[in-house]
């Protein structure tokens, strides 16, 4: 069942047109021209210092883009942040307030949004979350805290998810369930863009393929095109195959 | 209920819950309860309260500030991918802290106070000046730890510059103001001493305690133009105001530095 309408659905979920980011002297982003779409799962790829971090806060209003122009289901990336109702995003670091108890915090969230009550709370059991959320979470393991940095991210049924390095800290049940709960998303028509370094992961789920070098996007694609084009079936050798060939 | 307000109950609740803001509470209760065992119930116990009020307020704020902005850090990201207003954000992380640590802070100083039975009368209005003072410098060097912490990235960095920020106001300021009158003694200085005092929010507040303790008698001639120019509504008010806007200068500067920062 598709969360949208089907002329929703022909429109790109987020489009960036030419996207330029510096810090200084030191330029990040220099024209990342991309579209997300509904149903796909796409990883972001690329080694450290490649922009990938600094794409993703662009694309969630943390940082301003110094040049091009984002847009998420039609609306303008703007200041007043309204466009991020329908954004779910998953920290690599995630943090909550240490005196505040797991349901404390969805609260805050839930009220923060005027008052907008939860979408399916299924991912809080699947998890194994739920006997955990009265617990402040100073007392909470960092396997716990992913999970419940998972159940946020989720919370309001998001069309669009945000994930960086979501599985990290996960036990392999959890991240099992997790990536069932991403698979379920995605054919209910969410568009998830992912960052990894778990390459397995991105394997087991990604549609797609951007791979980031030097703040441009060096390859759009498949999977399939990416083994096809570097010779490579691992996805960790077919990206080396690529910084490889871009280097030299 | 508007954003702001929600954000900072939430935040208020978690500082509340936070061992060091008991510490706070505590540490406010034994001085003025010590204060007022040595001393007895009486202003004497006050002005012996107004340095520590002084010292300890503005330094308290200040880490305290900067150190619940930078271990925040991570969750203000997880709130700003919310479909929330920054400035609405800004001010509810305000409030959470600036609050809880101004409501322990009087509880710290009002509830020995009141179980000596010592609040009626002149020494209660002592008190209460006492209190309105330090609440007052709280919500002036809070704003001050959150302009430090938005403008600086680095959390050890951020720490030094708000302990340097203190030493600054509390003890620095002080001392160039001695220098410069110990230099130009043989000129009347009494009319750029005042103007000095709203230079910095930690004197003006303790000329104004000082006046309004009776005290203005301990600074000889200068004490006395003070007394004429705090003592008056007029003067009064004009500190009060300073105050206020030693509090909004900073908030403003904060609050815009978080609103256009990358994060």
């Amino acid at each position: 069942m598709m969360l949208v309408p089907a002329h929703e659905a022909e429109s790109p979920l987020v489009r960036m047109d030419g996207i330029e980011k510096s810090f200084g002297n030191h330029r990040v982003l220099a024209g990342v021209d991309v579209d997300l779409h509904r149903g796909e799962i796409t990883a972001l790829v690329g080694p450290n210092g490649a922009g990938k971090t600094t794409l993703i806060k662009c694309l969630l209003g943390l940082s301003r883009a110094d040049r091009g122009r984002i847009e998420v289901e039609g609306r303008t990336v703007d200041p007043d942040g309204e466009y991020r109702r329908r954004i779910g995003y998953m920290p690599q670091n995630p943090s909550f307030p240490d005196n505040l108890t797991g349901r404390e915090v969805i609260d805050l969230l839930r009220e923060v949004r005027g008052g907008e009550e939860p979408g399916d709370p299924s991912i809080r059991r699947l998890l194994g979350l739920e006997g955990e959320l009265d617990k402040p979470v100073r007392t909470l393991s960092g396997g716990t805290r992913q999970k419940l940095s998972a159940a946020v991210a989720f919370l309001f049924d998001p069309t669009l998810l945000v994930l960086d390095e979501p599985t990290a800290g996960l036990d392999p049940v959890s991240a099992a369930a997790f990536k069932d709960h991403l698979r379920h998303s995605k054919d209910r028509g969410a568009g998830i863009l992912l960052t990894s370094h778990v390459m397995s992961d991105l394997e087991a789920l990604c549609d797609r393929v951007l791979f980031l070098l030097d703040g441009r996007i060096r390859f759009d694609g498949t999977l399939d095109r990416l083994r096809d084009e570097t010779g490579q079936r691992a996805l960790e050798r077919a990206i080396s195959t690529l910084i490889s060939r871009e280097a030299a | 209920m508007n954003t702001t307000q929600r954000i900072a109950l939430y935040q208020a609740r978690d500082a509340l819950r936070s061992r060091w803001i008991v510490l706070h509470f505590l540490a406010y209760l034994a001085v003025t309860e010590g204060m007022l065992l040595t001393g007895g119930a009486s202003v004497k116990a006050v002005v012996g309260l107004v340095n520590v009020v002084l010292l300890l307020v503005p330094l308290v704020s200040l880490v305290f500030g900067v150190m619940r902005l930078y271990d925040a850090r991570d969750f203000v990201l997880t709130l700003l991918t919310q479909p929330v207003r920054r400035s609405a954000l800004f001010g509810g992380l305000y409030l959470g802290l600036a609050v809880p640590l101004a409501v322990t802070f009087a509880a710290g100083i009002l509830v020995p106070f009141l179980v000596h039975g010592a609040l009626g009368g002149e020494t209660g209005v002592r008190v209460a000046a006492l209190v309105g003072c330090g609440v007052a410098l709280t919500l002036v060097f809070t704003a001050v730890a959150f302009l430090v912490a938005v403008r600086q990235a680095d959390r050890v960095k951020g720490i030094g510059l708000a302990l340097v920020t203190w030493i600054g106001f509390a003890l620095a300021f002080d001392a160039v103001v001695l220098l410069v009158v110990t230099a130009f003694a043989q000129y009347p200085l009494e009319r750029p001493m005042l103007v000095a005092v709203f230079l910095n929010p930690v004197d003006l507040a303790r000329v104004l305690l000082l006046m309004l303790l009776d005290a203005a008698a301990l600074m000889g001639y200068t004490g006395a133009v003070f007394s004429r120019f705090f003592g008056s509504v007029a003067g009064l008010s004009v500190s009060v105001a300073a105050l206020g806007l030693w509090t909004l200068a900073p908030w403003l500067a904060a609050r815009k530095a978080f609103v256009t920062r990358d994060f």
